[in-house]
């Protein structure tokens, strides 16, 4: 198990241009995200799982892929990472108003239940885990057809106590799938911490167990995740197998807007995790190295703000669903 | 035409596929180079190499999960599942997954997957080897369930299956394999799904049934034609979707109607065959629907008496039959 950590300044190989563009990715799904919040509290929105606090892995692994190229099996805190892969604000915000253009599921199902075909992001469902096993079946396609494309798949650390999570590794660990599985450890599944859901301090320890490498990161450092990212795509790429990539990193909302975790956790802990936000610490850092010029920041916010401000009046007036259109799609022959 | 046995046209109906296709592979226990527990798949890996014949590590959620995966990568994978009695840890994958991906993508997504899992009993198998739970998948929305009776069935089913956009059930019968012979054209042909067969015309009772029940069924007709009763036996062969029409057909010609199945009765096959018949047949029927099939016990037990105890015969067909026929 090795622990990545970016030291102050050790950003060889990403250069200013590469650290700008994760910026961004990060602040637009963080605006979109809080655009969800803000539907949902407003009765807008029936219900909202957010990805506030997992920006850094996300952006981070979503641009060591190649879109176009690479396949992706989610989970529902992923909006940062379909965003990087192309999907846009227009996409979601349709999806968590559910209608009819939805291109995740044409409102059918809860928001953040991932899926483009247009984009190599398969559809995922409610039941955690079982995501892993389709990203090694991806993978196995990959090489029984001799490329050299890479899925990636993610899970929170709760989920990784299913048994679908070791049959997942098991198997493309035995044939050297180009799979990267990243864990987005938030440290909770729903109320529950990670000391009552497994003995290791790590779940990247568990590689070992696989006979592949597992990498424990510092989710909030996105330099860190970056890096670690690419060396975990970049081995798949090359026919070494799967990686086992995990990010320590906070759930800074409560699991859903139907949990409130102050219900479960002590104000003093929520106020810790709130200071190691990934995002406000990247911009310091950016705007210390002359990366981001004063006032570079807010206009990149407004900028984002404005598109999120298109998207959900674009969505506003999209249509809902046909209620005899639930009919459709159970079958191919239905077309 | 040649005669070939159930389990080679199983094999056969794979071997041709995957010569045409090559997207088509095969996953599951002991597939590879021992070619399965009950030999479906020998000769395969020797043919068409480890990784279209690959031995999958013995986890039944992996083997599914997987197949869904390289499915929805453009593959056209075969999970083979050994004994349909270890498909419980699947259930996620498929009734979760697999039945409801092209669904809950709107049309975005499919998984063109063939399921293979042998069931029944009558073989020594007890509790776990020995299962008909074909119940549990019928009732889901997205799946398809076949269950071939014959030879010829058995390989024109699979090939359709295996050319399907959407996930089937494909459950053979273990006792079918070396049993049960017919001819099978050495060429390709398909069988459609969600379509029964006639196995037998008649005019004074229809018997529906499927699997090694079929077999039973006839020999049970042929016994009672004797005294004058003539059986039509159909074959449902598609459990999902079921052939209703050809249901109601020879349910309103005959007005008896008898469903016979392996597995026990509550919630089952049986249960909604009937359920059609009085939905549809009611003005129609000469007497009450007659279902017959295993015990509500939990599966079948391994001692002799035990196992006949449990098993469809038919002499237990016969005598219900004529029951049915005094009525
Ligand atoms: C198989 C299954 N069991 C239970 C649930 C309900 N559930 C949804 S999310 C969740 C917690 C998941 O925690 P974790 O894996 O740590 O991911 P996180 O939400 O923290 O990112 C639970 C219990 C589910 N969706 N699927
Ligand atoms: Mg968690």
């Amino acid at each position: 198990m090795v622990v990545a950590r970016s030291h102050a300044v050790t950003r060889e190989n990403v250069d200013a241009d590469t650290l700008r563009t994760l910026y961004r990715h990060m602040l637009r799904s963080r605006v979109l995200d809080e655009r969800m919040w803000v539907l949902n509290r407003q009765g807008r929105a029936p219900f909202w799982i957010s990805g506030i606090g997992h920006e850094a892995i996300q952006v981070a692994v979503g641009m060591n892929m190649e879109p176009g190229r690479d396949w992706l099996a989610p989970y529902y805190r992923d909006l940062a990472l379909t965003l990087v892969l192309g999907m846009t604000p227009r996409d979601h915000i349709l999806s968590v108003l559910a209608k009819a253009d939805d291109p995740n599921s044409g409102g059918r199902q809860m928001p953040a239940h991932y899926g483009s075909r247009a984009h190599n992001i398969i559809s995922t469902g409610s039941p955690v885990t079982t995501q892993l096993l389709h990203a090694a079946g991806i993978a196995l396609a990959m090489k029984m057809r001799g490329e050299d494309s890479v899925c990636v798949t993610s899970i929170g650390e709760g989920s990784t106590s299913g048994g679908d999570f070791h049959e997942a590794l098991n198997f493309a660990a035995t044939h050297k799938l180009a799979v990267v599985f990243v864990v987005e450890n938030n440290g909770y599944a729903i109320s529950v911490p990670v000391e009552k859901q497994m003995a290791t301090p790590n779940v990247a320890d568990r590689a070992l167990a696989y006979g592949i490498p597992g990498v424990s990161v510092d989710g909030n450092d996105v330099i860190a995740c970056y890096r670690t990212a690419r060396d975990a795509v970049q081995r798949a790429r090359s026919g070494l197998g799967p990686t086992l990539l995990e990010a320590k990193l906070h759930r800074l909302t409560s699991h859903s807007s139907d949990d409130d975790q102050r219900r479960y956790r002590s104000a003093d802990d929520l106020a810790a995790e709130r200071a190691h936000d990934c995002l406000p610490h990247f911009r310091s850092m950016l705007e210390d190295l002359g990366i981001l010029a004063p006032g570079d920041a807010e206009r990149l916010r407004l900028e984002l703000v404005a598109e999120v401000d298109e998207a959900t009046a674009f969505a506003e007036q999209a249509a809902d669903p046909l209620a005899e259109s639930a009919l459709l799609h159970v079958y191919a022959e239905d077309d | 035409m040649p005669t070939k046995s159930y389990l080679e046209a199983i094999r056969e109906g794979m071997r041709d596929e995957m010569r045409r296709d090559e997207r088509v592979m095969i996953l599951g226990e002991d597939v590879g180079a021992k070619g399965g527990v009950f030999g479906t798949t020998e000769g395969l890996q020797a043919e068409f190499g480890e990784w279209r014949v690959m031995d999958s590590p013995l986890a039944e959620s992996c083997i599914v999960g997987v197949c869904i995966g390289a499915a929805l990568y453009g593959m056209r994978p075969i999970a083979e599942i050994q004994f349909q009695d270890f498909i419980l840890p699947a259930v996620d994958q498929i009734v979760s997954e697999a039945a409801k991906m092209r669904y809950r993508s709107n049309n975005d997504w499919g998984v063109p997957m063939v399921l293979r899992a042998p069931f029944g009993g009558g073989v020594h198998g007890a509790l776990y080897h020995s299962q008909s739970l074909e119940a549990m998948f019928c009732g889901v929305p997205g799946l398809k369930v076949v269950v071939p009776s014959t030879p010829y069935d058995a390989k024109g089913l699979l090939i359709s299956a295996m050319r399907d956009p959407d996930p089937v059930l494909y459950f053979e019968h273990k006792r079918a394999y070396r049993s049960i012979k017919g001819e099978v054209p050495d060429e390709e042909y398909t069988v459609p799904l969600g379509s029964a067969a006639v196995m037998r015309e008649g005019r004074d009772i229809a018997i529906f049934s499927f699997g090694m029940v079929v077999h039973m069924a006839l020999e049970a007709a042929e016994r009672i034609a004797a005294d004058g009763f003539e059986c039509e036996v159909v074959d449902l062969r598609s459990l999902r979707p079921l052939d209703r029409a050809a249901i109601v057909s020879s349910a309103r010609k005959c007005g008896k109607v008898m469903v016979a199945q392996e597995a026990n009765l509550a919630v089952s096959i049986a249960s909604e065959v009937a359920a059609i018949v009085a939905e549809e047949c009611f003005e129609y029927l000469d007497a009450p629907v007659m279902r017959i099939g295993g015990p509500e016990i939990p599966a079948m037990p391994f001692a002799h008496a035990l196992e006949d105890f449990y098993l469809v015969t038919p002499d237990k067909l016969e005598a219900a039959l004529r029951t049915l026929a005094a009525y």
